[in-house]
């Protein structure tokens, strides 16, 4: 019976790159099996953050549950769990492969397998998934579906034999998807005897039912009532509710082996609910949890501090709100000379850092100045204390440090063959390390560098993708600390140190970046009523020097009668600029400073 | 009686220039008659109320000498048992819309300090700006108040212009000044939103000096009015001893005044208003007996001060400290120690003789300056 149960169960997940077309065919499987009205349907409803649909990407991951009517008549049910498709989020997208059996793998017909496909597909590797691949956009003229399966077999070894080729966007061949998720994704074996052993890949802050975990069970059964543990953090909660998504929460009375849905047991504290936790039952435990469980650690660290200081407790609690849902946010307060009262907050990586910022200034609406990103780096004083460093400020001075060391990572890049000049230049600009190239087929090849996490942190994927046309594709992964000649490059303005401004680089890249950094703060700050010089300095050493001249004319030629009220008008309106500028010291500096030092050219 | 000054204002051009947005209009002559009527309606209101006489009065425009000088007789007519001995009466003039027989006539009613708008020297320039006379209109025309006893005779001279050099800026103050004339405004060309010479220059046809040829051809504006006598008192006026404009020092004074006809400012216990800018509106509300004022607010202490400080400012003499300190109740020097240390440690201004002014640097960001004072 269990077992049968079980047999009419498909987990999957979608595998693909940015643009090759996920969230469409999901929308197309959803609208198939018809669990919502297409006219209700907004389009992609899978990413349902505003930002993530301009982006095209999907950053906070979501299952559905859908039922199939099969041409063999039974009734099937469908869960697709939904994986986010960016390098920072490896370990959460791990976790969401780790609750399926299978991956539908899309290719895009028209361009082949880009980096982030294969770094995720190396990944669903891992956790024995079955691979089954579609190819997409076989409608465009430019398809050529034939290359593609050779790519795939050659690269991943994969047979296409059985591939689909279809167009999500024209609804071509889906029905041959769904019958192909059936033949050839397993369905789960779990033993629903056994002690609940549940996998939790998600979770979402909710303010009436607290933390909701999104969970795959994979042995025994959660209903109300069942005493649960977390097996990592060792928490325990009494279940209020179990269900399933269809995508809308919808109750039911139990969860048993092989089926995906949520639980909700008055959770208050998100941190509580660790993606990759295994949920057992308290009084009838499972001997051991689910393997792959890692704590996440930030990655990439900045200041965010309120562009008006009364905002600041609005900007803590919008941070509180932010990481009932983001379990990976961190954040202390920390205060700045320049910037006065601020956070020091902690990401998966860039792309988790922008989307933060984003969200606090859309969605909670404050203007933020942030400092420029940094790693955490390891000094090893000359009296033998360790010390962690992701304040530049914070920084032991020179004479205090033995040596540093920082975060190197493992960078995959796949680019058509005729840039591989380029990216090589530009690995090698990044101080990167060369470690492989592979022709994965005649025009592209996939380039390995082991690149300082402190290079890529910049402008890394920008200047890769205007580079090569957009056309490169890149992941990275951790591969730990390596010893490094760093140095602290303070900003100094009017002879005066602006920490804001402060950071941390390679020796070697010093003058180069104090230089563009003094260029680029020539730019962007304003003529004020005296000159302004602009130094980078090491220590007591100028490396750089720019200067801003002194403001020549800022006059109004007539005032008489008439003109007064309109002179006064043109005067307050400039004294409301002048408050939204930072007063470092006697120099005003604006907001933009802050952020245009982020992106520096190289 | 309140002595205060008189602004009224004749809205008519021929021709409305490129860089011009003030309150002026071409084709509306066909208003005059009922323009100076409503406007002798409206001085009448504040005649009747018998507690006011001019010191000054000043005729603006537009262009007041192109109506008949006639109606600048009735208006002066009106008022005239109001007018203070000695009072300084100006009227502003364009170089060719005068003759003889105006000249004669503005004489005899007692108008006794003429401005008129010359702008540049060169003809080229002129064009540029759409100005429809020429320098030989201009000697003209001064020769003309010459030759029938104008002794006060301000030229309005601008700055900054397209296409103009400093050779040419050159040429043009030396030649005013060879002339002869008791006072001198210099502007630098301000470019208004909206008008024809911002789309010109806007869209690259018209290109206009950079500030660093600005300030220069302003410090040159110093230098040789000064060689010929005639002393900065503002930052635009310059003029002989004796001859600075008593009209205008009421504004920066932050004096009491009343502006008549349309668009007019007004400033009078603590109050200021205006009036409709529109030469229509303005004439159906006084043809209706009624005020033909737009809007008004009230200056609060701490607005009059600011403002006594921004205007003041603007007079090389400066403030007078301890008369700030008696009007406003305060220690100037202490609640603005900073402020002011900060300006003079950047060279903005200089405290002296109980007085503070800017300084030339100062004046180029007067601006910034002020803004200083603001709370």
């Amino acid at each position: 019976m269990t077992k049968d149960r079980q047999k009419y169960i498909r987990n999957f997940c979608i595998i693909a790159h940015i643009d090759h077309g996920k969230s469409t065919l999901a929308d197309r499987l959803i609208e198939k099996t018809g669990i919502i009205e297409q006219r209700n349907m907004e389009s992609q409803i899978l990413d349902n953050m505003d930002l993530e649909r301009e982006r095209g990407i999907t950053i906070k991951l979501t299952s559905v549950r859908l039922s199939y009517k099969a041409k063999d008549g039974e009734e099937y049910i469908f869960n697709l769990i939904d994986t986010p498709g960016h390098v920072d989020f490896t370990y959460e997208v791990s976790r969401s492969l780790a609750a399926c059996e299978g991956a539908i793998v899309i290719v895009d017909s028209t361009q082949g397998i880009e980096a982030q496909t294969l770094a995720n597909i190396y990944l669903a590797l891992d956790n024995n998934l079955e691979l089954y691949p579609v190819i997409n956009k076989i409608d465009l003229p430019s398809a050529d579906p034939e290359r593609v399966k050779k790519e795939i077999e050659d690269v991943i070894g994969l047979d296409t034999e059985n591939a689909a080729l279809i167009s999500a966007k024209e609804g071509i061949g889906i029905e041959e998807v769904l019958e192909g998720i059936i033949k050839y994704i397993p369905h789960p074996q779990g033993d629903e005897e056994a002690p609940l052993k549940a996998l939790i890949f998600d979770s979402l802050y909710d303010s009436y039912k607290g933390v909701i975990a999104y969970v795959r069970i994979f042995d025994g059964e959660v209903k109300p009532g069942t005493i649960i543990k977390m097996m990592a953090s060792g928490a325990e909660y009494e279940v209020i509710e179990v269900g399933t998504l269809r995508p809308a929460m919808t109750p039911c009375s139990h969860l048993s082996a092989g089926e995906v849905g949520y639980i909700t047991a008055s959770i208050k504290n998100v941190r509580d609910v660790h993606v990759g936790d295994t949920i057992t039952d308290a009084k009838n435990p499972c001997l051991n949890p689910l393997p792959g469980y890692r704590k996440v650690t930030p990655m990439v660290f900045c200041g965010i501090y309120p562009a008006d200081g009364a905002d600041y407790n609005n900007l803590r609690d919008a941070l509180e709100k932010l990481q009932l849902n983001d379990a990976a946010l961190l954040f202390e307060p920390e205060t700045s000379a320049a910037l006065g009262f601020g956070f020091r907050c902690g990401f998966l990586g860039l792309l988790h850092m922008e989307v933060v910022q984003e969200r606090l200034e859309r969605e909670y609406n404050i203007d933020l100045i942030t400092t420029a990103p940094s790693v955490i780096y390891h000094v090893v004083k000359t009296n033998g204390e360790k010390v962690e460093v992701s304040n530049p400020t914070n920084m032991p001075s020179p004479q205090e440090i033995d040596h540093m060391e920082e975060p190197i990572v493992e960078a995959s890049i796949m680019t058509p063959t005729e840039y591989v000049g380029t990216v090589m230049e530009l690995c090698q600009n990044r101080r990167g390390i060369f470690k492989d190239m592979k022709y994965i087929e005649e025009t592209r090849a996939m380039i390995t560098y082991d690149l300082p996490l402190n290079e890529i942190i910049y402008d890394f994927f920008d200047a890769l993708k205007s580079r090569t046309k957009g056309y490169a594709s890149f992941d990275y992964e951790f591969k730990g600390y390596a010893k490094s000649d760093l140095i602290k490059l303070d900003i100094l303005l009017n002879g005066e140190i602006v920490d804001a401004l402060s950071f941390i680089v390679h020796r070697e890249k010093a003058y180069a970046r104090g230089r563009a950094m003094a260029e680029k703060l020539k730019e962007v700050i304003p003529r004020q009523m005296f000159e302004i010089p602009i130094q980078a300095a090491i220590g007591q050493k100028i490396i750089a020097r720019e200067t801003v001249k002194a403001l020549r004319k800022d006059v109004l030629a007539k005032c008489y009668g008439g003109d007064i009220s309109r002179k006064k008008k043109l005067l307050e309106k400039q004294k409301e600029g002048k408050k939204r500028m930072r007063q470092i010291g006697s120099v005003e500096l604006p907001q933009e400073a802050f952020m245009s030092v982020l992106k520096l050219n190289d | 009686m309140k002595s205060i000054g008189l602004y009224i204002h004749i809205p008519f051009c021929c021709k409305k220039c490129l860089y011009c947005d003030f309150n002026s209009y071409e084709n509306k002559e066909i208003y005059e008659k009922q323009y100076i009527d409503a406007l002798i309606k409206e001085l009448n209101y504040y005649i009747n109320q018998g507690i006011y006489s001019f010191k000054t009065v000043f005729i603006g425009g537009g262009t007041p000498t192109i109506i008949n000088p006639e109606n600048i007789a009735r208006i002066i007519g009106t008022i005239e048992k109001n007018i203070e001995k000695n009072a300084e009466i100006t009227i502003e003039c364009n170089p060719d819309t005068v003759d003889e027989r105006k000249v004669v006539l503005y004489k005899t009613m007692g108008i006794n300090r003429v401005s008129i708008g010359l702008q540049a020297w060169q003809d080229n320039l002129l064009k540029t700006l759409g100005r429809i006379h020429d320098r030989k209109d201009f000697i003209e025309s001064l020769n003309m108040f010459r030759k029938h006893g104008f002794t006060n005779i301000n030229v309005d001279l601008m700055f900054s212009l397209p296409n103009q050099t400093l050779e040419m800026w050159e040429e043009t103050l030396n030649n005013v000044c060879t002339l002869g004339v008791e006072h001198v405004s210099c502007y630098s060309l301000i470019v208004e939103e909206g008008t024809p010479i911002y789309q010109l220059i806007r869209t690259g046809k018209l290109r206009i000096p950079d500030d660093e040829t600005d300030r220069e051809m302003y410090s040159m504006a110093k230098e040789i009015l000064e060689r010929y006598g005639l002393r900065q008192y503002e930052i635009s006026n310059f003029s002989k001893v004796g001859f600075q404009c008593i009209h205008n020092l009421i504004y920066w004074n932050n004096e009491e005044y009343i502006g008549v006809g349309a668009g007019s400012h007004s400033k009078i216990n603590k109050i200021r208003f205006w009036n409709y800018h529109s030469i229509e509106e303005y004439i159906v509300s006084l043809k209706n007996n009624k005020l033909p004022v737009e809007d008004s607010e009230n200056i609060s202490s701490k607005e009059e001060f600011w403002e006594t400080i921004i205007l003041g400012l603007r007079l090389n003499i400066g403030l007078s400290i301890s008369e700030i300190n008696e009007k406003y109740k305060i220690d100037f020097i202490e609640q603005y120690r900073n402020t002011l240390n900060k300006l003079i440690r950047h060279q903005l201004i200089q405290v002296r003789d109980n007085r503070i002014s800017l300084t030339d640097k100062g004046r180029d960001i007067s601006n910034r300056v002020f803004v200083e004072f603001m709370d």
